[in-house]
């Protein structure tokens, strides 16, 4: 244990304090409704000067357009705390910077790296996830979009769901089936795919936010020469599951979650009933303290888990609580997240009901958004019940459930 | 720069670990728990000597001179095996307030304490709440009054008398106007009585600025160690159990409903580790915020901490409702913690209270 602050870490808080001061005013703000591409100009100038002071793509080789620091935690508590406190955008996240490119830096070919890590991080190239569809939801391995090979190219036909954000997105990182007659886990391959490839199509998916965040992408007979293949051709699975384990951690992100609470903060001090702060209702107050607990158990457990990275070690033994640790992060963080919401609108009452825009209406409605993409989130990126499954299996070892047999075997 | 324990620390847990698994299975437990004091001698001395009992002690008077975290990876091991052991009070409390002692006092009460000879009690909780007309007061030198919920007293030999904010007394067992009537608690694995106080001279006391709170904050974060490691024995049980038990043809480990309350389990505790880790980090090095992390962790700890209980004694089903089965030590222990110094609720209000709210 070494959270020692030492002179080092007290100029860079101080000289981050400083730069978010100054850019205050001009900067995007940050904390609540963070979904969405990188398209907006004023985003991609902040995440540019972001880079160039190491506040953005932090650790990301210099070689691909990052600032090339090694990991320290410490500066990445300070990172979260310094925005959290300002209100401030912490940069371009989203699936390409968050995803994607930790999963290139892993798997990708150095031709790869090169073309499509710097525009990504700095938010030129937004990318969307093409991995659910109509029948490949929880079970992710039943994905049956095909690509079939045809010379130097793969042809594409079928379908993709829930596809945050294809409706921005230049380029799709997806799983396909490539492999036909493999198993259903080693057929697969993943593919970088433009958007604008003749042959697929992007319809917004509305939701019960209002708003359309997600898309249905379908493909016929849409081309991409087979270099497009990050790892090797039947290798998709193994590849996703990398992407999917950088994904648990961006949805249950502990800066988010700490930004999302200073805000619920700042709302039930300035939020009166009959003339009394919502924060010094005792029962509010009470949930208050209790989110407060998990926030803090939040971050620490990111911190924990950080550190285990960079030591390249487990966090405890197989098949005990500590041992599934780095299992539970979306699982936890996405409740977390709608909790925190759930209470902003119990203490706004009948003015946390509001939305579209209403007379009355508190932080453009962001708490209601919030509330309900968050439920998004905890069915996305694996359901809930999914991730139990995976900490009581992959963690705790507990046996699978045993395989039907085919229809009619029964007894 | 890290946030993890250090190779020292992990040795320290899993030597202590080994000790306790080898040499107190439940059985010992039950045997122990089953005396008048809870007490045993040789375990105490065990303990002592593995420098679990002196380990915040400093190493200038015997001890092993090591941070509130290493107090924490001791209660939590002992919370883990439910053992019997005044470790809360003696290795806890005292050592605690005695940091604040005069160096005579320290030379009297801390070589003693890391050796295991002395053993205390204490009387904290009215500085908490006061409930059924308790309540000390101290004049001239004497104490008079009623404190409810004393701490560790089956082989007590020295009380800490917490009086006021500022002012804590040692006063003996069997001082002249002291009744100490035992109480009867869910968990037997610890002692606790009320104390009658008649005149009783209080002429050995601590006195600093905040010293009471300094040792409410310390004893929170030992009881949710101890909390903590309950709720890892009880999870371990709980998956075990679900591994070997068969119903419908097939182990219930395998059915999701079994599952997914064993990974509820896992997700509530790991975080949890966390943040009793930064609180317990904090008391050592971050003043400012120790307090608020203690009343933070003790309330966070008991609230998934009862849930944890409960559920891995519906994992087990009707053999985890019986006295045969061991899981029950760990449940009343767990529930136990959670009043213990404050329950939920109160130090929540304590926290907010630290933050201006």
């Amino acid at each position: 244990m070494d959270l020692s602050h030492g002179p080092e870490y007290e100029e860079f808080r101080a000289t981050l304090r400083a730069f978010l001061e100054a850019n205050r005013a001009s900067a995007p703000r940050g904390g609540l409704g963070a979904a969405g591409g990188s398209n907006d100009p004023a985003l991609r100038e902040w995440q540019k000067l972001l880079i160039e002071h190491g506040y953005a793509a932090r650790t990301i080789p210099k070689i691909y357009g990052g600032f090339g620091a090694d990991p320290d935690i410490l500066k990445r508590v300070i990172l979260d705390e310094e925005f959290a406190r300002a209100g401030v955008s912490a940069g371009v996240g989203g699936q390409g910077p968050e995803m994607l490119v930790p999963t290139l830096l892993e798997h990708g070919s150095e031709a790869q790296k090169k073309r499509w890590i710097e525009p990504t991080i700095r938010g030129e190239v937004v990318w969307c996830q093409g991995y659910s569809e109509p029948n490949a939801g929880s079970d992710l391995a039943n994905v049956q979009t095909r690509a079939v090979e045809d010379g130097d190219d793969f042809v594409i036909t079928g379908q993709k769901i829930w596809t945050t954000t294809a409706h921005l997105a230049q380029m799709m990182f997806g799983l396909f089936r490539s492999e036909p007659g493999e198993s259903k886990h080693g057929g697969l391959s993943y593919l970088l795919i433009a958007m604008n490839t003749p042959g697929i199509e992007v319809r917004p998916l509305g939701t019960m936010t209002g708003r359309a965040e997600f898309n249905e992408v379908f493909f016929t007979n849409a081309r991409v020469p087979k270099t497009s293949v990050v790892g090797k051709r039947g290798e998709g699975w193994k590849i996703a599951n990398t992407t999917l384990k950088h994904e648990r951690n961006m949805l249950a992100s502990s800066g988010m979650l700490e930004a999302a609470f200073q805000r619920l903060i700042d709302l039930m001090k300035a939020e009166r009933r009959d003339g009394r702060r919502a924060i010094d209702d005792p029962v509010l107050r009470d949930r208050l303290l209790r989110l407060e607990a998990r926030v803090i158990a939040a971050k620490y457990h990111s911190l924990r888990m950080l550190t285990c990275s960079i030591k390249n070690e487990m966090p405890g033994a197989f098949g005990t609580p500590a041992g599934c640790a780095g299992l539970i992060t979306k699982l936890s963080g996405c409740e977390l997240s709608h909790q925190i919401a759930a209470l902003a609108i119990d203490s706004l009452g009948e003015l946390g009901v509001l939305y579209d825009g209403s007379k009355h209406l508190r932080a453009f409605g962001a708490w209601q958004f919030q509330y309900m993409f968050s439920l998004g989130l905890i069915i996305g990126g694996g359901t809930a019940q999914i991730q139990k499954n995976i900490i009581a299996e992959r963690g705790l070892g507990m046996p699978r459930e045993p395989r039907p047999g085919p229809p009619g075997a029964a007894a | 720069m890290d946030f993890g324990l250090s190779d020292e620390q992990k040795l320290l847990e899993q030597s202590l670990r080994r000790y306790l698994t080898e040499s107190v299975p439940t059985a010992r437990v039950r045997a122990i728990m089953a005396t008048d004091t809870a007490y045993d001698a040789e375990l105490w001395s065990d303990l002592a000597e593995l420098g679990a009992v002196g380990v915040l002690v400093p190493e200038a008077h015997g001890g092993s001179g090591l941070s509130l975290l290493d107090a924490a990876l001791v209660a939590q091991s002992l919370g883990f095996a439910a053992a019997p052991a005044p470790f809360l009070a003696t290795g806890v409390l005292a050592p605690v307030a005695l940091a604040a002692g005069t160096p005579a006092q320290q030379a009297e009460w801390l070589p003693r304490i890391a050796t295991g000879e002395v053993v205390f009690a204490a009387a904290l909780s009215e500085a908490v709440t006061k409930r059924g007309g308790a309540g000390l007061h101290a004049e001239a030198d004497c104490i008079t009054g009623s404190a409810l919920f004393a701490i560790d007293t089956g082989a007590a030999s020295t009380i800490l008398v917490a009086l006021g904010r500022d002012c804590i007394a040692l006063v003996p067992h069997d001082a002249a106007g002291l009744t100490v009537t035992p109480l009867a608690t869910i968990d037997r694995t610890r002692r606790f009585a009320a104390l009658d106080f008649e005149r009783v001279a209080a002429d050995v006391a601590i006195t600093a600025p905040g010293l009471v709170d300094r040792v409410l904050a310390a004893g929170r974060i030992a009881i949710a160690a101890d909390t903590l490691g309950a709720c890892e024995r009880a999870i371990e049980l709980a998956v075990a159990y679900a591994k070997q038990r068969v119903q419908f043809g097939r182990t219930i480990a395998t059915f999701q409903a079994v599952k997914h309350l064993c990974a509820e389990m896992v997700a509530e505790i790991e975080p949890a580790r966390s943040l009793l880790w930064i609180a317990a980090h904090a008391f050592d090095e971050r003043p400012d915020e120790a307090a608020q992390l203690a009343a933070h962790a003790k309330a966070h700890l008991a609230e998934i901490g009862t849930a944890i209980v409960r559920t891995a004694t519906e994992v087990h089903g009707g053999i985890g409702f019986t006295s045969e089965h061991d899981l029950h030590l760990w449940f009343k222990r767990v529930g136990l913690d959670r009043q213990l110094l404050g329950g939920p609720e109160i130090v929540r209000a304590e926290a907010a209270a630290l933050h201006g709210w």
